[in-house]
């Protein structure tokens, strides 16, 4: 069932973000403790500087991303079809009609960006029209809609605050012990100190990586959903299993994918380099499909 | 507190399935209208297909004259069947797949029926939200303080488009 498919995801989604959380704390408060001797002190140095820099992508990351990309504004003589589509599923969702815009990429894939529904934007690969019937397109766009309503743009800014706290402690940690320097290496009071300067070190190599998992984690979680969201907007799941089947058929290279943006696209870009699942952005094309259609079986 | 924010939330649902009401009419005005350009526009094409032409035509100005809602309803499903069945005559014709403006306005009402069928969606979606909402422990209470009454679903009458995923409201 389709309620139970998104249902499920939201709940991994809040687990996982809590893990997460808990994680951070306590990887950062470590940290702390090893370096400048305040566990305290270490949360809050690092949470200042990775919410700054996750604010200003937050705010600004659409429109760089937009532009990374050569995307153009899409205009409604241009593209009848895709104004239309898109306009019947805001109808079908009740969110504002997002901006459009096209990317001059004969690779086919979409992807959204905006803070928030006001603000949304969808961009759409020249190649993705090229390839999908009207069906197969609301289906992308379906999914795309979704992750505006979804909120993904904002969840991922609270997922990249968290991240970007273990990834800042642990550089500057490794950094300092290894230009020698650290405050509490002068007011080391023996073995404990010793200790827990070692442990520190473990964690500033390893808490990163786990924490870039836990994030990969997150963002296949929100594909699965915003695929589930999909299907209840169209109440056709096999549009999108259509659209994704033929996504992943094609094997035209992309002119304008970056790493900024192939988190958020439709279909993971950068084909033929056959990552494991557990460093991917994206689940396997063919488990999605897998799901669609099984939504797509249970609603008849 | 609660009870105040709970009293608005229905109040903002109530009227949101009245607005959701109102966009179904706009898309069923928006048919009505793009339907005489599209059969002036393929008339002259479709001579031995009189019939099905004027089968979308008579649908059309009966659910423009219909005087209650159950006879719009029956009128409105009437139009959707037949111009249904236009689309499928029009596959036959490729002389049509030809003319820019036949495909322009078939793609304007194939737009139109998608957003006729997702505004009934939609206005299903609020009700079912709002009917949960009253029904639902501890809203319950509040509801039957306020006298709030359970909205009706808009159902289809067709038979054989509940069997279409698209349509089936109770996924």
């Amino acid at each position: 069932m389709v309620y139970d498919e998104i249902a499920r995801n939201r709940r991994k989604s809040f687990f996982l973000l809590i893990l997460f959380s808990i994680f951070t704390v306590f990887v950062c408060y470590f940290i702390g403790a090893a370096w400048f001797e305040s566990g305290i002190g270490g949360l809050i140095f690092g949470f200042t500087i990775s919410l700054i820099m996750s604010l200003i992508s937050f705010y600004t990351g659409d429109k760089v991303l937009l532009s990374s990309v050569g995307a153009q504004e899409a205009s409604r003589e241009e593209y009848p079809v895709l104004h239309n589509v898109t306009e019947e599923l805001t109808i079908a969702s009740g969110l504002p009609k997002p901006k459009i815009y096209i990317v001059p990429d004969p690779s086919p894939n979409a992807f959204a960006a905006g803070r928030n529904p006001e603000n949304a934007k969808i961009a759409v690969n020249e190649g993705l029209l090229r390839i999908l019937n009207r069906e197969e397109l609301q289906g992308v766009i379906a999914h795309e809609l979704s992750h505006i309503k979804n909120s993904d743009i904002m969840f991922a800014t609270v997922v990249s605050v968290l991240l970007g706290m273990v990834i800042i402690l642990s550089t500057l940690f490794r950094g300092t012990l290894w230009w020698g320097g650290g405050r509490s290496r002068d007011r080391d009071s023996g073995g404990a100190g010793a200790i827990i300067i070692i442990i520190g070190l473990l964690l500033a190599i390893l808490a990163p990586i786990a924490a870039q998992l836990i994030q990969l984690a997150l963002s296949r979680n929100r594909e699965y959903l915003a695929d589930a969201s999909a299907a209840l907007m169209t109440r056709n799941p096999i549009g999108l299993a259509n659209a994704l089947r033929k996504i992943s058929g094609t094997k035209v290279p992309s002119r304008t994918a970056n790493d900024a943006v192939a988190p958020l696209y439709i279909a993971a870009p950068f084909k033929g380099i056959d990552v494991k699942t557990l460093f991917s952005t994206h689940p396997p094309i063919e488990e999605r499909i897998k799901r669609l259609e099984e939504m797509a079986y249970v609603s008849k | 507190m609660y009870i105040l924010s709970k009293y608005n939330g229905f109040i903002v649902l109530r009227n949101r399935i009245k607005n959701a009401w109102a966009q179904i009419n706009v898309e069923l005005k928006r048919r009505y209208d793009l339907i005489p350009n599209l059969v002036n526009a393929v008339k002259g094409y479709m001579q031995y297909e009189k019939e099905v032409l004027e089968n979308v035509v008579k649908a059309r100005s009966m659910a423009i004259e219909a005087k209650t809602v159950k006879e719009q309803g029956e009128a409105e499903t009437e139009l959707t069947k037949s111009l249904k069945t236009l689309f499928a005559v029009m596959e036959n014709y490729p002389e049509l797949k030809a003319n820019e403006n036949v495909l322009k306005l078939q793609e304007e009402l194939t737009a139109t029926e998608n957003r006729i069928a997702f505004s009934r969606q939609f206005y299903n979606d609020i009700v079912m939200r709002y009917n949960a909402g009253i029904q639902m422990f501890p809203g319950n209470i509040i509801a039957g303080m306020f006298n709030f009454k359970p909205e009706e679903y808009f159902e289809i009458e067709l038979p054989e488009e509940k069997e279409v995923p698209k349509v089936n409201l109770g996924l």
